[in-house]
């Protein structure tokens, strides 16, 4: 008989090392389809590694992937701490890129100084109040959140459809379904020279470290986890539970919204409805590889991040399919989550 | 009906937990056909002695025999559910052992048939299934899905389980703190064609009532003893009460003292619940400072309303609560808090701590925006901290340390970690509901000793508890509930437990006397 039996505690190094565990297993999973299809699996690999981090420009792609899913994996790893399963990024990461453009591709003009961050809060203001609508629906009517959240992001993506071809339609855009181009002013500034880098990664990367203060050192963040652990125990002390829900839902739809700034203030310039490839879909992968902490999420997007232009660059190298980098991510996951369950329980043998 | 030949025979069972003995010296014989009651309060030891006989437990001392199909009685291998069930006992938990996503003959037949042969089997596992459901006169239906059924329902799955497995000995443990009063006579129903049929049944129950309607014999357990055992055709109920509640007054530990202002008063409060039994009708309740209003009653009976009332985290319907004189505003855990109410969750487990969290985190968590613990937002660690390794050292919580998880606590720990929490604050009343249920009797007394602390320094107390042994050592005035109803039934002293367990199973005061 197989019996598993939970630990009293899981130390630090184990859930470290099981971490690094799962990326091995998974590499050495993802080896097999890779042997199949022809290919040395250590080229293969070898030449992932340099298409993603080989070069500077090759680095500077792979960061410039990772800031909209650092934006996305805090947004989920906040919301999942406190249970509440915010599955609508990639939605309010589109309203939030519709609201930079709203701002800023002409609407207002006012020098950078003004307009960059006026375009951040916008973004974000986008992003948490279509997450607000949800949570709001939760806590009254106990609406679960991850079909509500799921299904506006069909909605929201319709929503910036319908934008692109009616009232926000570029009049000079040759008849393409896109926005006005955000004006420089309201462009978030470029980090390096001849490379797409731009300081949405700042952002990112700050956010991150004002998460991991926020959930460890501050009220909200003990409020948060409260809620998240026990939420019966949590009211009972008197922590307003349902502020705290209301108060992770905007938090984590603005980060989200800020991602859509990012990619279309940032990267883009403009706003089209293919402007994230399932950015938002990615962040929950993303805030589960880093366990929900908020400096594991810089680390997860990277690494994904870093599988995905590598595997560009392997596939136009040897052929295979640029699936490949799916496969990764995907086994990644199965690995750490399998990881994460073995570190908290034991497994032990017994006849019987 | 002892004179005849036993089915099983238990001889000085003793189980002990640590300091706590569950079961002392128990003897208990029971016949073909014979339904014996087990009465007692919770905790007198009633499912602890099942636990043995059944071979979850293992007792300290004492043998449990059962008859051979020769007669002869013999050993059972302790320990061993196996050995108990091929004995031919079987056994109905409080909680159901089903598996909720198979249907009813499927749970019944389950474990009974290798895996292999099991659809080979099914049609006669049918028959012989449908046959104890006539004879027995269990109505359900067996293709249904376990979790398409309704609590009762589940209930005679149970029945039939033990059953299909041709037991001799049934055991139901408090079988019908889950059924409708309708349902209830109905099991009793049945039970009685069982016994008819020659089945020995063990009836668990603190009921008063139903044991005096279903069984023949009535065996009564208190605190770990066999207090008395009694024919029930010439049982009275008042000296099965007497027996059940024990004779002797409790020595109080309480200091006489002059009771102050009033801290709390509730006027004709209703407060709403799922069940119109669990709900608080109409109730009244004053509680003075250097005052311990100990509220006694059957469990189910409007306690937690009356709780969630004086917690903050129900507003009533109707009615008043004024909290040191002045009126409640906000129904909110946080104001009461800040009001100056202490409060000691039923369930400490799934209400009381955040096992994921640390120690110090759970011990700081009702003052956690106050300040002293967080400027402007953010946590001051180290004042958390000296908190919690101060409350570690008064209140002697034994853990690893302030950072560890505090699901590591055990249960009497984690109500010493809840009593630091609450009573560091000088609270000027304090709820305390079952504060001590499921604790050993060391931490008992220290919850006991922190209690009486509180109210000589000033605190007023409601002290919710079904152990009226608690009720009568602690408390200055007791207040009976019963169908979400309040009774003054006044002072221990001059008040005797018969009276108050009659009370507690709805005779009112004078009729009670």
């Amino acid at each position: 008989m197989i019996r598993l039996e939970a630990r009293q505690s899981v130390p630090g190094w184990l859930r470290l090392a099981a971490t690094a565990g799962a990326g091995v297993a998974a590499l050495v999973l993802v080896a097999i389809p890779i042997a199949v299809a022809g290919v040395g699996v250590f080229d293969a690999y070898a030449l992932m590694a340099k298409g993603a981090f080989g070069t500077v420009f090759a680095a500077s792609e792979t960061l410039t992937r990772a800031t909209p899913l650092i934006l996305t994996g805090l947004a989920a790893a906040v919301a999942f701490r406190a249970k509440l399963w915010n599955i609508g990024a990639e939605g309010q990461l589109y309203a939030g890129a519709l609201a930079a453009v709203a701002v800023g591709s002409g609407a207002i003009s006012a020098p950078p100084a003004v307009m960059v961050p006026l375009v951040l809060v916008a973004g974000a203001l986008a992003g948490a109040l279509l997450m607000l609508g949800p949570a709001l629906l939760k806590l009254r009517f106990g609406a679960d959140e991850v079909v509500t959240t799921l299904l506006l992001n069909f909605v929201v993506l319709l929503f910036v459809q319908m934008m692109l071809e009616g009232p926000m339609k570029d009049p000079m855009g040759l008849g393409w379904p896109q926005s006005m181009p955000v004006t420089d002013a309201a462009s978030l500034p470029k980090l390096m020279a001849r490379t797409r880098l731009h300081a949405g990664l700042i952002i990112g990367l700050v956010l991150a470290v004002g998460v991991a203060i926020l959930m460890r050192r501050m009220v909200w963040g003990f409020e948060i986890r409260a809620v998240g652990e026990n939420a019966a125990a949590a009211r009972y002390a008197g922590v307003p539970v349902t502020a705290t829900m209301v108060r992770v839902a905007l938090i984590s739809g603005g980060l989200a919204g800020l991602a859509g700034v990012g990619e279309v203030a940032g990267l883009k310039g403009y706003l089209t409805s293919d402007l994230s490839p399932g950015f938002g879909y990615a962040g929950i992968v993303v805030a589960m590889l880093a366990g929900l902490s908020p400096i594991g999420v810089i680390v997860a997007a990277i690494f994904i991040a870093g599988v995905f232009v590598g595997a560009d660059s392997m596939s136009r190298a040897t052929g295979v399919s640029n699936y490949l980098a799916d496969l990764v991510v995907a086994m990644s996951l199965l690995c750490v989550l399998l990881g994460g369950f073995l570190t908290r329980f034991r497994i032990r043998l017994r006849r019987g | 009906m002892t004179d005849r030949a036993p089915v099983l025979q238990l001889d000085g069972i003793t189980k002990r937990f640590g300091p706590l003995v569950a079961n002392d010296g128990i003897d208990l014989k029971l016949a073909p056909g014979e339904i014996v009651a087990l009465l007692g309060e919770n905790g007198a030891g009633k499912t602890t002695l099942m636990n043995i006989l059944f071979g979850h437990y293992t007792a300290d001392a004492g043998r449990v025999r059962v008859a051979d199909g020769a007669g002869g009685l013999r050993d059972l291998e302790p320990g061993s559910p196996a050995a108990a069930l091929a004995a031919g006992i079987g056994m109905v938990h409080q909680h159901f052992t089903l598996a909720e996503n198979l249907t009813g003959l499927e749970n019944i037949v389950l474990g009974t048939e290798p895996v292999l042969r099991f659809w080979g089997g099914r049609a006669e596992a049918r028959a012989k299934a449908a046959r104890l459901t006539r004879e027995s006169g269990l109505e359900v239906d067996l293709d249904a899905r376990v979790d398409q059924l309704a609590v009762g329902e589940r209930q005679r799955v149970e029945i039939l389980k033990a059953l299909y497995r041709d037991v001799r000995v049934l055991v139901l443990d408090e079988p019908t703190a889950v059924l409708t009063p309708q349902e209830a006579e109905g099991l009793f129903a049945v039970l009685r064609r069982l016994a008819a049929r020659g089945l020995a049944v063990v009836f668990i129950s603190h009921k008063l009532g139903e044991v005096l309607a279903v069984s023949h014999r009535i065996a009564v357990l208190r605190a770990g003893r066999k207090v008395g055992e009694l024919e029930t055709a010439r049982a009275d109920r008042r000296a099965i009460a007497d027996l059940m509640v024990g004779r002797e007054v409790a020595a109080s530990r309480r200091a006489p003292l002059e009771p102050g202002a009033p801290v709390l008063e509730i006027d004709g409060a209703d407060v709403a619940a799922s069940d119109a039994r669990r709900a608080l009708h109409g109730a009244t309740l004053r509680v003075r400072a250097r005052e311990i209003v100990g509220i006694a009653g059957v469990s189910g009976n409007g306690q937690a309303a009356l709780a969630a009332l004086i917690a903050g985290l129900a507003a009533p319907a109707r009615g008043e609560m004024r909290l040191n004189g002045r009126p409640v505003a906000r129904h909110d855990p946080r104001a009461f808090v800040e009001a100056g109410v202490a409060r000691v969750p039923e369930d400490r487990h799934h209400d009381g701590i955040i096992g994921a969290m640390t120690i110090a985190e759970n011990v700081a968590i009702e003052d956690i925006r106050a300040r002293g613990f967080q400027h402007w937002g953010f946590i001051d660690f180290a004042a958390i901290r000296a908190r919690a390794e101060a409350a570690i050292r008064d209140y002697d919580v034994r853990c690893p340390g302030p950072d560890a998880p505090a699901r590591l606590l055990s249960g009497g720990n984690i109500q010493k970690l809840i009593l630091a929490r609450v009573l560091e604050r000088d609270p000027r009343l304090i709820l305390a509901n079952q504060p001590t249920r499921g604790l050993d009797v060391g931490a008992q007394a220290e919850v006991h000793r922190r209690l009486l602390a509180a109210r000589e320094r000033g605190a007023g107390v409601v002290l919710i508890s079904e152990d009226l042994d608690e009720i009568f050592a602690l408390s200055d005035r007791i207040v009976v509930i019963h169908a979400g109803r309040l009774t003054e039934a006044g002072p221990p002293e001059g008040l005797d437990r018969g009276t108050v367990g009659l009370m507690m199973a709805g005779h009112g005061r004078e009729d009670a006397a």
